[in-house]
């Protein structure tokens, strides 16, 4: 269930020589109905390169596990603002992992994890050990987010650095020093 | 008297919060500061949203482990233990209303109806296809049945108010003429299914002018459509992405006040202080009603001219949709599907599978809202998008937190 747009991906404006585009899948969790962070994410995953498949609002945890089976993705990307992601998302965590091709599937999550704002830090842990192999909290997230997804496109480069055909996508800066630049420009 | 009457009573604005806890003790706390604030108050019992994906269970196993959701679980407790818990709170001057957000809300409204509830709200396409994956017929037949067993069979003497969340959709970046369009339709839904005392929404937009011109249209569109039925507007302080400083989030809230008032809208739903961050506990709403009354009171209206050119295209263009809907098919429930089919209705940036898809909202050098891409809506494209359907994140994020900024920014300038 992509947003469509006219058939056309977003172009990258630069590229750099490091890294290689992940497939991302994108998803809610089950008792989320929140989509605009799931629009942003997608629009910032495809800006930087990536391909995204979304899946959009109130994701029952088995369509994340037969999509990410379908698809398999490098990244699965857990996203959730509603407050109930320390419980939805620890579930789905556990329930990716018991599938024996998903088992290393690199899977984060971030948002408003819980309903306290700041004391929402306290599931970080929770989460991580359920299965993660990150927690991004809140909008200052975004950077931790963006280091992420740099870090395994490098990787991904690296492990396919005798393809050179493969794309490259550009993996240089923080989000919020992107934000600004753009907003000056 | 039912509920329309009970708030023109008040002759000024009704206030009403967002408001739900997971515990009763609690929840009653929370109706019960909101029915002594300083004001007209509605009370509110928002739904968590397990109950709302109507999953029960999850509800049931959060609520024995001790873990706090994000809203009452109505079914979970029921229609006997919700009678009890407002029996003392609910009264002819004291209504309550259910906010639920469920596409599929059939077992909520039983609950509603059996515990004397006066109020809900929501509709088979505000509640589908922003805030779910139920494919829309689904939705639109759950809403069918749901209206009838609220309506007014004659052989109850209660009669559940029903209001349509239409005029919000996804809370922003939606053209007013659409938000108005959905809202007037689904009233046209509701009361073709029986339920006969309505209340239209609309969410504050981006900018005051087009919002005053919006709410305009929807009363005279709503003397227009909705003929021989009580009704009333009811305004909701911005649902989209909230300032973060306490300057910004009071001067937001008093534009959607003075929308109100300008608008003669009979009841505003605020947000509080902490929206930005968290969901709000009991003080904070109070605190936000009290707010919104005082203001209402002291607001001055002089010298704001309503803008003709935006109620001259807000009322073309929703009509417009809500004609071609209409002519679309004599049933109204067929109709509403195959709009969105035909994509004669298109949500800005909804991901449902059943929404087109092609349409886009921008929002202009001045603030108002527009059209970027109109895909099949009945409407003309002013403005179309330069850039063959890309969108930059960056920007999206900008119109995204426009609001945000601009009231945050507000108060960093010229202090709290």
């Amino acid at each position: 269930m992509n947003m469509r747009m006219n058939g056309k991906p977003n172009l990258l404006p630069f590229k750099t020589d490091c890294g290689k585009p992940l497939r991302v899948v994108l998803s809610s969790v089950s008792s989320d109905s929140h989509t605009w962070n799931l629009v942003f994410l997608q629009l910032y995953l495809e800006y930087f390169g990536h391909f995204v498949v979304n899946l959009g609002a109130c994701v029952p945890d088995e369509e994340v596990i037969t999509t990410c089976l379908r698809e398999q993705p490098d990244l699965l990307v857990v996203s959730t603002v509603n407050g109930h992601g320390y419980i939805d998302g620890e579930r789905l965590i556990k329930r990716v992992r018991t599938a024996p091709l998903l088992t290393s599937l690199a899977s984060v999550i971030g948002g408003k994890l819980g309903i306290y704002g700041e004391g929402n830090s306290t599931y970080v842990d929770q989460l991580l050990q359920a299965g993660y192999d990150a927690v991004f909290e809140d909008s200052r997230g975004l950077d931790q987010f963006n280091r992420y997804l740099r870090a395994l496109s490098i990787k991904k480069g690296q492990a396919l650095a005798e393809d050179k055909t493969a794309t490259t996508v550009m993996a240089t800066t923080t989000f919020h020093e992107m934000y600004e630049l753009h907003r000056a420009y | 008297m039912n509920f329309t009457a009970r708030i023109r009573k008040s002759g000024g604005i009704t206030v009403q919060p967002r408001m739900g806890f997971s515990r009763c003790e609690e929840m009653q706390r929370g109706l019960q500061a909101v029915r002594e604030c300083d004001a007209y108050t509605v009370g509110t019992i928002t739904v968590d949203s397990f109950t709302r994906q109507n999953q029960y269970q999850q509800a049931e196993c959060a609520l024995a482990n001790d873990k706090p959701l994000n809203g009452f679980p109505i079914v979970t407790y029921g229609a006997a233990r919700t009678r009890e818990m407002i029996r003392e709170l609910q009264t002819e001057h004291f209504p309550i209303q259910v906010r639920h957000g469920s596409a599929k809300p059939f077992d909520i409204l039983s609950v509603v109806k059996t515990a004397g509830i006066d109020a809900t709200e929501g509709g088979p396409i505000s509640y589908c296809l922003p805030y779910s994956r139920v494919p829309l017929k689904e939705s639109i037949y759950e809403w069918q049945r749901s209206c009838e067993m609220l309506s007014d069979d004659g052989r109850s003497s209660h009669t559940v108010h029903l209001e349509t969340f239409g005029g919000c959709l996804l809370g922003q970046l939606c053209p007013p003429s659409l938000l108005i369009a959905v809202s007037i339709l689904e009233a046209i839904f509701f009361i073709r299914h029986g339920v006969y005392d309505v209340s239209l929404s609309y969410a504050q937009q981006t900018s005051l002018i087009q919002d005053t011109a919006a709410v305009t249209v929807l009363r005279q569109l709503a003397g227009k459509y909705l003929r021989d039925v009580d009704w009333h507007v009811v305004v909701y302080t911005y649902m989209g992405v909230y300032p973060n400083t306490p300057g910004g989030v009071t001067r937001l809230l008093a534009e959607s006040v003075l929308l109100a008032k300008l608008t003669g809208s009979e009841r505003l739903i605020v947000k509080t202080e902490v929206e930005a961050r968290r969901i709000p506990g009991i003080q904070e709403n109070v605190e936000s009603l009290e707010f919104a009354n005082k203001h209402f009171q002291k607001a001055g209206m002089e010298n704001f001219e309503l803008s003709s050119y935006w109620r001259t295209t807000i009322m073309a263009e929703a009509d417009a949709i809500i004609q071609a809907v209409l002519n679309l098919h004599h049933d109204l429930p067929t109709a509403l599907a195959l709009a969105f089919r035909k994509g004669v209705m298109d949500i800005p940036f909804c991901l449902h599978p059943d929404n087109g898809g092609l349409a886009r909202c921008t929002i202009d050098d001045c603030g108002f809202l527009c059209w970027a891409e109109v895909g099949n809506l009945p409407v003309e494209n002013k403005r179309p998008m330069t850039t063959g359907g890309k969108i930059n994140p960056f920007e999206f994020l900008k119109m995204l937190s426009f609001m945000a900024d601009r009231f945050d920014n507000q108060s960093l300038r010229q202090g709290p």
